[in-house]
């Protein structure tokens, strides 16, 4: 099926400040390292330098958390709920009315399409602290006093590191639920995509936020190692591998620290014989292309039922011909640039793999831009479950397609991963939606839809998925000291 | 008649009015048998306090004792976990009164186990049964209290509700040797949970008396298993048990010979959930376990599963 032809419709840039270099923010404004090391942020489209940013040091990670800790003993603590949830108000508005120079520079930084960065990730950001604004002075009414009727305290200090794929979305699921709570933060972005964070770190301002309540230091792995083991943090709350997340409750292992840890899936997402094909086949793209499937919860094994695989498939690949690929910033655009070089080159070592394993690849043919990181929308199928792209998190636009016969064999293929994050299901029966709901060992569900998120909506995984929950009353609970944990 | 008194009377001839006791061997509880340890080794308990006389050889579990208990609560998890609140809370009531019908005897062992008087041991033993009682009732109340519908900005149906979690192992406290091991043991099966406990190291009796409450209850074979041992000899292939989902650390304290950090290091390998003993820092204290408690415990082995579909007419 031929393409409409549509004129390039770029997002202006004209609406963004990008300073050529940033400090740390910490205690309330912008200060130079101690150590004075730099890197680079660049536009995985164009590879072209936006920003230098600071590598935060141990001693920049020991200040960070002193700043938080005084501004927990201090203000911050003192600081009536009631209160505390205006400062949240006030950030949730200043998102929304500065909404699009985020969408602008998310989409710069991360290399996601516009569309989604202003429709999905800046307006569910606004949400997240709205939402948790409310929570601030009815901690009491959360249901988690203890049995004494004690109601809640915050923990303390909260050490954050999280991923590059939905930077400012995953700074609000960490953030808002901290402050709401009455904690102070230390947060560190991701390496690759620093500046939303950082421009965050203006709201905070604009929003009269006392200082030392949010720090945000940028960095990579050794600056989130510092922040997660520095003594004087109370909870870590994680986003990432599954690595790294064993990594970090390992050396938390001892301690009396809290963690929640959000970490790497690999969703089945299955589609029965009486499904309504072009609202799964919809529903598969959506699972494994939004984002450039640099998504954790990512539908990127797709189980058809045996009968009507042929069918799928072919209408799936004739709706992947469709998909747009190229500039983030234009309007039209589905699909975006793949985040960096390394997760580039991490999509086509396994994609490779999987052809040499044996499975059948088909990309999209699509043209795909000199500059920058692209990979096309790819599709495999004949694969078998022992295959390392139906086992292995891939964390890029490709899908697995595996059959089955029965719902036995669809659940038993499903749970057949150490993750458990989500999964899918596409039946137009209802009992057997709730059957399988029941089966499938996975945090969330999305039965006839995927990729849906909401503040009020609990995310989190089983098993190496991670542990502890984000969004709803669950997620203000990994925040707080309750009953026995007090 | 008492085993002391028993044994006090061993030399001499039996006359035709006195009975020699017969005694009980303390077996491991593995799958729903009653088996010795695979290994073949036994240690000796003794009575607390100042006659520390010997009690019984308690079997001596090992790694393998271990393993075939993990296998044995994976195999029996689905059919627990799926089985109706109702079920389950009827189920774990049924062990209340089968232990009401025991109370002299568990007295008699938590007496000699912990070296307290018999009016003493006897209001521990009415706690662990009201114990009980309190969480089994909450077999078919979790759900409504921990889940609830989501009001998410969209027409979408947004359900949460707890699971458990899988297999837990636990270690029992080492010095409340059935209130303690109780407190431990109950609210992880209550949702569904199966699980492997290591007993009291020093005072396993009344845990071994429990698995034969438990045999004789309607708990299935599997969900609940005992090993008796050396805690420290067992626990780190518990914790580092790939098929094991989470670990309670209740009985690290005072525990010989063990550091729970090294635990929960383990655990790390594949993310078991980890209940850190109570107490501050490196430190693990035993809590007192008789105020009621909350739902702490339940909450500690029990994942959040949302489900979304969409709204239309």
């Amino acid at each position: 099926m031929a393409k409409f032809e549509y004129a390039p419709a770029p997002e202006s840039r004209a609406i963004l400040h990008i300073r050529p270099s940033y400090g740390l923010f910490i205690d309330g404004e912008f200060v130079q390292s101690s150590g004075g090391s730099t890197f680079k942020t660049i536009n995985p489209s164009s590879e072209e330098v936006l920003a230098e940013v600071t590598e935060a040091g141990a001693a920049d990670v020991d200040i960070a958390v002193r700043a938080a800790r005084k501004a927990f003993d201090g203000p911050w603590g003192r600081l009536p709920g009631a209160e505390r949830a205006k400062y949240l108000f006030r950030i949730a508005r200043i998102l929304q009315e500065r909404s699009r120079e985020f969408a602008v520079l998310e989409s710069l930084d991360n290399g996601k399409p516009i569309k989604e960065s202003r429709d999905v990730d800046i307006p569910l950001a606004a949400a997240h602290f709205f939402y948790h604004a409310g929570w601030a002075d009815k901690l009491d009414h959360a249901g988690l006093s203890d049995g004494a009727g004690q109601p809640p305290r915050p923990l303390g200090v909260v050490g954050q590191v999280i991923p590059w794929n939905f930077p400012l979305l995953m700074l609000s699921w960490k953030i808002a639920p901290a402050l709401a709570a009455g904690n102070t933060v230390v947060l560190k972005p991701a390496e690759t995509t620093p500046l939303t964070a950082l421009l965050f770190a203006e709201v905070c301002q604009q929003a009269d936020l006392p200082a030392g309540v949010v720090n945000i230091i940028t960095g990579a792995g050794q600056t989130g190692r510092h922040l997660v083991e520095h003594p004087g943090v109370d909870k870590v709350a994680f986003t990432g591998s599954t690595h790294v997340g064993k990594a970090i409750a390992r050396s938390l292992a001892g301690t009396r620290k809290r963690a929640t840890l959000e970490l790497g899936g690999k969703a089945a997402n299955i589609v029965f014989d009486d499904a309504a094909i072009d609202q799964a086949v919809e529903g598969i793209v959506n699972g494994i292309f939004f984002n450039q499937g640099h998504v954790c919860c990512a539908g990127s094994r797709l189980l058809v039922q045996e009968s009507v695989a042929d069918d799928v498939v072919m209408r799936l690949k004739r709706r992947v011909e469709t998909l747009r690929v190229g500039d983030p910033l234009d309007k039209n655009t589905d699909v975006g640039a793949i985040n960096s070089a390394a997760q580039l080159a991490r999509i086509r070592e396994l994609t490779q793999i999987g052809e040499s394993e044996g499975a059948t690849r088909w990309s999209a043919p699509c043209v795909l831009p000199e500059r920058g990181f692209w990979f096309a929308p790819t599709v495999f199928t004949g694969v078998s479950q022992a295959h390392r792209i139906a086992r292995e998190e891939i964390f890029g636009p490709v899908l697995s397609v595996l059959t089955f016969r029965t719902p036995q064999e669809a659940v038993a293929k499903a749970n057949n991963t150490p993750y458990g994050l989500s999964a899918g299901v596409w039946t137009e029966k209802g009992s057997r939606i709730l059957w399988m709901a029941d089966q499938l060992r996975a945090g969330v569900i999305w039965a006839n839809t995927f990729n849906r998120f909401d503040p009020t909506s609990p995310f989190g995984g089983y098993q190496e998925s991670g542990y502890g929950r984000e969004g709803g009353r669950h997620g203000l609970e990994a925040y707080l000291r309750t009953g026995a944990s007090r | 008649m008492s085993p002391t008194a028993s044994r006090r009377k061993a030399t001499e001839p039996a006359t035709p009015e006195q009975r020699i006791e017969v005694r009980k061997t303390y077996k491991l509880y593995i799958g729903g048998a009653f088996s010795r340890s695979e290994s073949g080794r036994t240690y000796k308990i003794h009575a607390a306090g100042r006659s520390g006389r010997f009690l019984a050889n308690a079997a001596m579990g090992s790694r393998k004792d271990a393993r075939d208990a993990v296998v044995a609560a994976r195999d029996a998890f689905e059919r627990w976990a799926m089985a109706t609140a109702y079920n389950r809370g009827q189920v774990l009531y049924r062990v209340a009164e089968l232990m009401e019908g025991r109370r002299g005897q568990f007295a008699t062992e938590v007496a000699a186990a912990e070296g307290l008087t018999p009016a003493r041991a006897d209001k521990v033993v009415s706690a662990a049964i009201d114990r009980w009682v309190w969480y089994a009732g909450w077999s078919d109340k979790i759900a409504q209290v921990l889940g609830g519908v989501n009001p998410v900005a969209g027409p979408y149906f947004n359900i949460s509700a707890p699971e458990p979690t899988g297999v837990v192992a636990a270690l029992a406290p080492q010095c409340s040797s059935l209130l303690g091991l109780i407190c431990v043991l109950a609210p992880i099966v209550v949702s569904g949970n199966t699980e492997v406990i290591l007993t009291s190291e020093h005072r396993p009796l009344p845990a071994v008396t429990l698995s034969e409450v438990l045999a004789t209850s309607d708990v299935p074979a599997g969900v609940i298993n005992l090993i008796t041992g050396r805690t420290a000899e067992v626990a780190p292939w518990l914790a580092a048990h790939q098929d094991v989902n989470a670990v309670d650390l209740a009985g690290a304290a005072d525990a010989d010979g063990l550091a729970w950090a090294d635990l929960e290091r383990a655990g790390a390998d594949n993310l078991k959930r980890v209940l850190r003993p109570a107490g501050d820092g490196a430190d693990a204290v035993e809590p007192d376990w008789s105020p009621v408690p909350d739902l702490t415990r339940i909450k500690a082995y029990l994942e959040t599963k949302t489900i979304w579909h969409p709204k239309g007419g």
